[in-house]
């Protein structure tokens, strides 16, 4: 498997390569090759633990973008087999960037939202790089209203680069698009469990993520605006996004620290993508737990919870 | 959500001086003329950009302003810097402006009637939303729900504050929040969208209103007009969003001139309320 290796991964690839030769060089009686694989797999291993322990936050950045990250609909496959999609905003179009619908979470019917990202450019283009544009918010809106009618409870995939800064999406209402989800999910009187699978790209990002618990994987990155955009403004200069990403404090460890993530979802060694069906197991337990908690509520204990969790949002000083 | 509008030109397209010039037509205009007329170009009408306080002064009834939540201040939670630190940045723009923060709020009278009002400041870091911003809404929307109050919000902002990150875009759903609380309770919110309201405002407080008003030509959206150009790699068409061009395509209720908002509001809350009409 071509693991795509990122740059600062480029020593773990080398041993990996070195891997691959000896498993091609066949059978040489001379040295024992599967004890020299073991060998170099227990160094690579250790290696990448020790690469992992001390990423930074553009490096994680990167990790979350991964070209072979997992998307929703690989963990869907995974944790809701029989999720049946359902489409359109019934206003205007069907946005792919935007996916939605039904599945079963271990035998319990549950309202599935995510971004969705493609894999190969042609796919890429179909999902616009997972960057809804309006009609995927309102296709959002409108599947949340279904959810709340026939209380399902509400999981969101967190995975986009930001709303779709283009014409059409403001001829649109982009704005009010973005802002009428967050004012619907304030209120909605139906369980909503938000995960940050990879990139939480700002208002697109939020857009479907108000919600009673906030996941995050320990890979995934959630900010205001991208590091890039960050640092074009503030530094004048996109080239400095790495500064950018570390100011902003994108990690999912802080923001679990300033309480505003509810929980890190630890990754693979090597992150999701080394091991996506390990991924999905923790993803899967962690939903379950937490939706047995917020069963544990009344309905309007739970939207009561929620507003003061959003009501609590902010730091500031009270002279 | 920051929408890369550039917040670093100068607000106050009033200098100094007896006279002044209209950023818009050139004209030569007597600074106290276009201050008694708002802060509109007696010449072409273009709306100059205006602060808070001058927002509430034009707004609300003489003598009736009490200010919410004027004791908070910003943090760093971050320990934010860039080539600079966030906390000189926001004691130069607390020197420039006056202001603690870049909203305020208050209660007031309107014709008579109780409202509260939250006006940005975009003077200070672009009308930036960060906690403070979010907090003080939030209290002045409380008001408007503890004293069935009516709310009024005068947006001026380029988007949310990056320097505050994660904990300025949760404003964006803090504020939608209150107001669906609010509009739970049946309490009327009027959004006055002015020059320039884009970003993470636009995407949420500013788009919520009962009622959604712009200012004439005021620049509204969601992106900032040159992130679009660079997205779409061409050029964006005259008056593209701007307050007319969001009327054509449905956004917002009506375009108000900001010497008649005083009337059109209180006509409108009266309806609303089913009062009777305000006296003139």
């Amino acid at each position: 498997m071509d693991l795509k290796f990122l740059e600062f991964e480029q020593p773990i690839a080398e041993l990996e390569a070195k891997i691959d030769e000896l498993r091609y060089v066949g059978n040489d009686p001379e040295i024992n090759i599967n004890d020299e694989v073991a060998r170099l797999k227990s160094k690579s291993e250790a290696l990448t633990k020790s690469i992992f322990s001390k990423l930074s936050a553009w490096q994680i950045a990167q990790i979350a973008r991964h070209p072979m990250r997992p998307y929703t609909a690989d963990y869907l496959t995974q944790i809701a087999p029989d999720f049946q999609e359902l489409h359109g905003d019934r206003m205007y179009a069907d946005d792919h960037a935007i996916i939605g619908g039904i599945g079963r979470l271990d035998g319990r019917p549950v309202m599935f939202i995510g971004h969705q990202k493609g894999r190969d450019t042609k796919e890429r283009v179909r999902r616009n790089y997972g960057m809804p544009k309006p009609e995927g918010y309102r296709k959002a809106q409108r599947l949340m209203k279904l959810a709340q009618k026939f209380s399902l409870p509400i999981v969101t995939f967190i995975d986009t680069p930001g709303a779709y800064p283009g014409l059409g999406a403001e001829e649109r209402g982009q704005s009010e698009a973005i802002a009428y989800s967050l004012f619907l999910m304030a209120k909605l009187r139906t369980p909503i469990i938000s995960v940050v699978i990879g990139e939480g790209g700002s208002g697109g990002a939020l857009a479907i993520g108000v919600c009673d618990r906030l996941l995050m994987l320990q890979y995934g990155i959630y900010s205001v605006i991208s590091p890039e955009g960050c640092a074009s403004i503030l530094w004048k200069s996109a080239d400095k996004a790495q500064e950018a990403a570390e100011a902003m404090k994108i990690t999912a460890r802080s923001l679990n620290e300033f309480g505003l993530v509810d929980e890190v979802l630890p990754e693979p060694l090597g992150a999701a993508h080394r091991d996506p069906l390990a991924m999905g197991e923790v993803i899967r337990n962690a939903l379950l737990k937490h939706l047995a908690d917020l069963d544990r509520l009344s309905t309007d204990q739970l939207v009561e919870q929620r507003a003061q969790r959003l009501a609590g949002f902010g730091q500031y000083k009270e002279g | 959500m920051p929408s890369r509008i550039n917040t670093e030109i100068r607000t106050r397209s009033v200098p100094q001086g007896v006279w002044m010039k209209c950023a818009s037509c050139d004209e030569q205009l007597y600074r106290k003329e276009v201050e008694r007329n708002l802060n509109v170009c007696p010449k072409c009408n273009h709306h100059m950009r205006i602060g808070a306080r001058a927002r509430l002064d034009y707004f609300l009834d003489p003598d009736s302003q009490e200010e919410i939540g004027s004791n908070l201040e910003p943090e760093d939670p971050l320990k934010f810097r860039d080539s600079k630190r966030y906390r000189d940045r926001v004691i130069q723009a607390q020197k420039k402006t006056g202001e603690k923060d870049a909203l305020v709020a208050a209660k007031g009278t309107l014709k008579g009637r109780p409202v509260v009002v939250c006006a940005f400041e975009f003077g200070f870091m672009g009308g930036s939303m960060g906690s403070v911003v979010g907090e003080r809404f939030c209290r002045g929307a409380r008001c408007s729900i503890d004293t069935n109050a009516p709310l009024i919000s005068f947006a001026a902002s380029g988007g949310a504050r990056m320097q505050e990150a994660l904990f300025s875009l949760l404003q964006m759903a803090k504020t939608a929040a209150v107001l669906a609380e609010m509009s739970e309770r049946k309490v009327p919110f009027v959004s006055v969208l002015t020059d320039p309201t884009t970003g993470g405002v636009s995407a949420s407080l500013a788009m919520l209103g009962d009622i959604n008003i712009a200012e004439p030509k005021a620049l509204i959206g969601f992106a900032g007009p040159r992130v679009i150009e660079q997205t779409v790699g061409q050029k964006l068409p005259e008056g593209f969003q701007r307050s007319e061009f969001l009327l054509d395509h449905g956004a917002i209720d009506m375009i108000v001139d900001r010497r008649h908002l005083r009337r059109e509001i209180a006509i409108l809350l009266a309806k609303l309320e089913h009062r009777p009409a305000p006296a003139e």
